[in-house]
């Protein structure tokens, strides 16, 4: 039986994927952003431009749907607590409200793994409760915020649901990928802590997978979140190396202590923030942060419940990134906003 | 009385229950116990019997709440506060051990589970003082005893022990009020003898009922009681306890000791075991006096004794059967005797001793035979009775066989403690075994002095009168062997009796005592010489420790190379070749790490050494896995020998044989071919399941991988003083869990794939190791490889550690072509594994006594440490 859904965020790679996963089997998607996003265009899709704390637009776009998935949110460091609060929780509240009066029956958020991070090494842990008081930076504590307002929300006749997908990256991905090929095109690329910190890594069309079989097992996985990745965690330096060779270029070489990295991205966020620039700074505490520490996923429950496998590996992901061309053609055709992705930083 | 307060950590306010009892003076006294079945529904199935728990000083029923939360299936747990204590009634007098005992028993009679019309089973459980007051209440009842379990108690001050020095600066004049009634300084002292320290709120859970002075006089009571004079007033009570144990022969009794427990230290555990031999024994290594406070397995283990053990015990299948085929009745010295016998051997070398120069010393087999004979005799007058443990810190050689062997004609029980263990691994083993005797040269019996056996030494060997009078020596071997030739031999030990306890090499984990008997040594004997057709006409060099022993017992000549025993490293192609000249060898036994450094060594050997290792016609090397290289290298050594490497543990060796030709024709596998199992030994196999949890032994099927399990007429009796350990690592009569992981293959041979402990269980299922760590040592620039786990079992991910030739690439991320060519090379075989991250290291740590056993458990803490991106530091 085919559905209705509405899907925010769809010019982001995620938000793209899902929106070709659902409309490639039959479902009927509306899609919402800021942008027209080239996605809509290609698949002819229903399209409301809007922003998600536009109530009057997203119910419009929510009218008549039997289910929500809200991929669209604000990432990065670059942005006042305000800002980052408007958009994951003031837009997730009113994502939310407007797919209960349209009657929704489903409601998919994705989230962040993040949101339950206070900074320790993570090896192996299951999904911890969102936390807004101990997850790190702007980002992280809206996005915690707003899980939780989304998982409150469970119940009976509206199933809630979120889905937590650690590093997305693929062909056409300006966050991961995009960022580390720049760098290492510019000689700017060097690694914290010798690169040692054991990471997972999700493949977006894992992550697609994912957010599908979530909204396909509302019923079983309602009220809870779910950490996705690929299940293959592997040290930083490694992943750093295979995206570099896959995408053509040379891995780094050089490796920047933890600490000079943390205050080095102390440095950096101070600049940013005087110098009210819109980018994002090369180094952040977070960033040094998470690339020096551990945090790798069981995916035992996640894939109990959800049903859900990632089908395609790391090896056969490096691969695909290699044969989808050098960074440069995937970064023409990608806007690069700071305001709209998927995912996580 | 009162109630405990609400929010006591682990404590719930539904256990607490008042018990009113008239005592002997007639006063109506309440009391506070705790109760696994207040508040059940009347017809609650009658309990299969009751655990009386008896707290000591100073403490309270809290100390009893997790058994009280988690009793053995179907019995009932009580748990009692003394008068005067918890939170029973301030009588306002002086309550000694006897009426203590008394008030005990006017309680039981209140309780219902003694009296008139009473019936049904009770253990008591009793930990410190609350030992003497259970042990006084049980001696008045011994027909309704199911069993008994003491922890960390007395009821005797033994001669070697001087009085816990806590308890007599706590009597000093003036002192004792201070300590133990107008402040908690005692409460506290004692909590803090608790390893670990308890949290705080366990901390308070103690205190709770001592709050003030009024509350807490008898905690000074209590101490004030403790017989240390003569005259005391429950001197003559405690020592009727004392004497009247034999009372309790036919009643099962588990001693769970804390042995770090600087008050009831283990010679207090001896003194019980000497008036109730009969009991079993854990010694929960790392605990210290609350035993069950310290060890986290105290309930449970207590519920597994009182379920296998006690005379309540559920149908239990019996643990022990008789051998299924009967050992032969030559005692282990027959050997030895029997060719003194023989005219034609009595006067040849049995044991030849070497040094750098070449022979210092033999003893012929007639001269063996008479030291043997003598050393039992002379130990016997001076009181060493059957039983009696002796432990043995003598290099080998003609005096540790002449000791050995005398020590068996004597039916004392010999502990064999190798410095392979290191100095830490020493003082451990010693400890548990708890030897009354200790023979050794100057050197073990310092170290033992220092090490505070408690042992009595017996010097071997030349000693300064200084030495002697420091160490406090009374006896010589030597001259042991003056009176045993005038004193009359003792009784020879039954197959029954007790022999020797060695100790496993503790690469997982504390050293284990290994209990035998005489019979299963005496298996062992005849399954080496079946196996290797050993006949009078073999001659032994043995180039690996516990061998150097087996030439008397085959009665055949043996001579040990000169090196190092305990570092199997030092053996050199030029000592072995000295050694096998000298005895015309027919037998060369000797380890993986003595073999490399004889192979690297091969260039030096002497010309009568190397055409005398030219004549041997058997290569033994066991110990640890040996590959098929380093075998053919040493055979340009010993060309006419057939190589062969027995499988096998500390707890049962022979299991399995393979020969070169054979581990040629394994190659690389899930794991290493260790052969198939020899003659009268019984293979089973206890699966993994996904969990990586080994379930019940099964007849082995063709390539499922689990624990290996044997039976055979050689496995060992027991665990020593390991009574949980043992039960748990016997899964039927005669039967022992090996620890060992592997497979049976279509062929019928036996794989070893690791150890239960290393394998690391993925969200995929188990992984074991070996298989993976063979693959990645065929790589170029590979010494050595360890597979471990790292993040929490059930989702562990698998990571390999290499240890380079070489200067190698220091510690951290292997470089990329290593790690790819690692991945490769798993990729090709089994197990199936995804390799998360490979890892560099300079030295892969190896236990002491194999110099091979990797401790896979330190390096997966490492690595953790590594991939978590904190400070590494070294494994």
């Amino acid at each position: 039986m085919t559905a209705r859904v509405l899907l925010t965020g769809a010019s982001s790679l995620l938000g793209a994927g899902v929106a070709r996963a659902l409309h490639g089997r039959g479902d009927e998607v509306v899609v919402l952003q800021r942008r027209p996003a080239a996605v809509a265009a290609e698949l002819g899709l229903r399209e409301v431009l809007g922003d998600v704390t536009d109530a009057a637009a997203v119910a419009d776009a929510a009218a008549g749907v039997d289910a929500v998935v809200h991929v669209a949110g604000r990432v990065g460091v670059v942005g006042s607590r305000e800002q980052f609060h408007d958009t994951n929780v003031v837009g997730t509240r009113t994502v939310l409200d407007a797919a209960r009066v349209a009657g929704a029956g489903r409601f998919v958020f994705v989230s962040s793994p993040s949101v339950a991070h206070a900074g320790a090494a993570l090896s192996g842990c299951d999904a911890e409760p969102a936390d807004p008081r101990r997850a790190h930076g702007h980002y992280s504590r809206s996005k915690a915020a707003a899980e939780l307002d989304v998982l409150a929300a469970d119940a009976p006749g509206f199933a809630t649901i979120a889905v937590r997908p650690h590093l997305i990256w693929g062909p056409g991905d300006t966050q991961l990928v995009g960022r580390i090929v720049d760098r290492a095109r510019s000689g700017r690329l060097a690694l914290v802590g010798g690169g040692r910190a054991l990471i997972d890594t999700t493949y977006v069309d894992n992550a697609v997978d994912a957010v599908v079989a979530a909204l396909d097992r509302a019923d079983r996985g309602h009220g809870q979140a779910f950490v996705v990745s690929n299940g293959e965690p592997r040290p930083v330096a490694e992943l750093v190396e295979r995206i570099c060779r896959a995408q053509g270029e040379a891995p780094p070489r050089r490796s920047v202590p933890r600490s000079v990295a943390w205050a080095g991205g102390a440095v950096a966020e101070a600049v940013w923030r005087v110098a009210r620039r819109s980018d994002d700074p090369p180094m952040t505490r977070f960033l040094a942060t998470q690339l020096a520490t551990a945090h790798w996923f069981d995916q035992r429950r996640v894939r109990d419940v959800l049903g859900w496998e990632p089908r395609v590996s790391l090896d056969e992901g490096f691969a695909r990134l290699a044969a989808a061309g050098s960074g440069a053609e995937i970064f023409s055709s990608e806007e690069r906003t700071p305001g709209f992705s998927a995912g996580n930083p | 009385m009162s109630l405990p307060p609400p929010g006591l950590a682990g404590l719930e306010a539904r256990w607490s229950r008042e018990v009113s009892a008239t005592d002997t003076a007639g006063h109506l006294r309440t009391w506070h116990v705790l109760d696994s079945h207040v508040g059940l529904a009347d017809d609650a199935p009658e309990p299969v019997g009751t655990l009386l728990c008896v707290h000591g000083n100073p403490s309270w029923s809290y100390l009893w709440r997790r058994l009280v939360a988690a009793p053995p299936e179907g019995w009932r747990v009580v748990a009692v506060d003394h008068l005067d204590m918890g939170f029973s009634d301030r009588t306002g007098t002086v309550r000694p051990l006897a009426q203590r005992i008394d008030d005990l028993d006017t309680l039981t009679d209140a309780l219902g589970l003694t009296g008139p019309g009473s019936s049904g089973w009770v253990v008591p459980v009793a930990h410190d003082w609350g030992g003497p007051i259970a042990l006084g209440w049980s001696l008045r009842h011994v027909d309704r005893l199911a069993g008994v379990v003491l922890s960390n108690t007395a009821v005797h001050q033994p001669e070697e022990a001087t009085a816990p020095t806590v308890i007599r600066a706590a009597r000093l004049p003036g002192v004792l009020p201070t300590m133990t009634s107008r402040t908690r300084m005692f409460i506290r002292s004692a909590l803090f003898l608790s390893r670990p320290i308890p949290p705080r709120e366990v901390r308070d859970g103690y205190y709770a009922p001592y709050a003030d002075t009024s509350r807490r006089h008898a905690i000074q009571d209590f101490v004030a009681d403790i017989p240390l004079e003569d005259g005391a007033i429950s001197a003559e009570p405690l020592d009727a306890i004392a004497d009247g144990l034999g009372a309790l022969a036919d009643v099962p009794v588990l001693l769970a000791w804390g042995p770090r427990d600087p008050v009831f230290s283990d010679l207090y555990l001896r003194d019980l075991l000497g008036r109730m031999p009969h009991a079993d024994v854990h010694r929960y290594e790392r605990s210290s006096h609350f035993v069950p406070e310290d060890a986290p397995t105290y309930a449970a283990d207590v519920a597994r004794w009182v379920r296998t053990r006690s005379l309540r015990a559920d149908a239990a299948t019996p643990r022990r059967e008789a051998p299924t085929s009967a050992a032969t009745e030559r005692p282990l010295w027959a050997g030895i005797s029997e060719r003194a016998a023989d005219p034609a051997a009595a006067d040849r070398a049995a044991v030849t001793d070497l040094g750098p120069d070449g022979v210092t010393a033999t003893v012929t087999w007639a001269e063996l035979d008479r030291r043997t004979a003598e050393i039992a005799a002379g130990l016997a007058s001076i009181g060493v009775t059957p039983g009696t443990r002796v432990a043995l810190l003598v290099p080998p050689g003609a005096d540790l066989t002449a000791a050995l062997y005398g020590l068996w004609r004597a039916s004392a029980v010999a502990v064999v403690v190798d410095a392979g263990l290191g100095v830490r691994g020493m003082r451990t083993a010693l400890r548990s075994a708890g030897p009354a005797y200790v023979l050794g040269v100057a050197k073990g019996l310092a170290a033992a002095k220092v090490m505070a056996t408690g042992a009595e030494p017996i010097a071997v060997g030349p000693l300064s009168a200084t030495a002697r009078k420091a160490l406090g020596v009374r006896w010589s071997l030597a001259e042991l062997e003056r009176r045993g030739a005038e004193a009359p031999a003792p009784a020879a030990p039954t197959g029954d009796a007790p022999a020797v306890v060695a100790f496993t090499s503790g690469a997982t984990g504390p050293a284990k005592g290994v209990l035998y008997l005489h019979r299963q040594l005496q298996a062992q004997r005849e399954a080496l010489a079946a196996l290797y057709a050993i006949t009078p006409d073999d001659r032994l060099v043995a180039a690996f420790g516990p061998f150097a022993l087996f030439g008397a017992a085959l009665g055949i000549p043996s001579a040990v190379p000169d090196m190092d025993l305990t570092s199997p490293r030092t053996l050199t192609a030029r000592a072995l070749g000295d050694a096998a000249a000298a005895v015309d060898a027919t037998l060369v036994f000797a380890s993986p790490a003595a073999l490399t450094n004889l192979v690297a060594t091969a260039s030096d050997v002497s010309a009568p050494g190397a055409a005398a290792l030219a004549r041997v016609r058997l290569l033994l090397s066991t110990g640890a896995p040996v590959p098929a290289e380093l075998l053919h290298d040493a055979r340009r050594l010993l060309p006419a020998a057939e190589a062969h490497a027995p499988y096998g543990m500390t707890e049962v060796l022979p299991v399995a044989d393979i020969d070169l030709a054979g581990l040629d024709d394994a190659g690389l596998g899930n794991g290493v071919c260790v052969g198939r199992p020899v003659p009268g030994v019984e293979l089973a196999i206890a699966p993994l399941d996904v969990e990586g949890v080994a379930g019940a032994p099964a007849e082995p099927e063709p390539e499922v991988t689990g624990e290996v399990c044997v039976r055979a007429d050689h496995v060992k009796e027991r665990y020593d003083r390991l009574w949980v350990t043992d039960d748990a690592a016997t899964p039927g009569p005669g039967w022992h869990r090996t620890g060992d992981v592997g497979h049976v293959d279509a062929d019928g041979r036996l794989w070893f794939e690791g150890r239960l402990l290393h394998v690391v269980v993925t969200a995929q299922g188990p992984v074991t190791p070996v298989g993976i760590e063979r693959r990645v040592e065929g790589l170029p620039g590979v010494a050595r490889a360890a597979a471990v786990g790292v993040g929490p079992a059930g989702t562990a991910q698998v990571v390999v550690v290499v240890e380079t030739l070489g200067d190698g690439s220091g510690r951290g991320l292997a470089p990329a072509t290593l790690r790819d060519a690692v991945r490769r090379v798993v990729a090709e075989g089994e197990p199936k594994a995804e390799v998360a991250a490979v890892l560099t290291i300079d030295r892969l740590p190896v236990d002491i006594r194999h110099n091979s056993k990797i401790d896979r458990v330190a390096v997966g803490r490492w690595a953790q440490r590594v991939l978590d991106g904190r400070r590494p530091g070294r494994p």
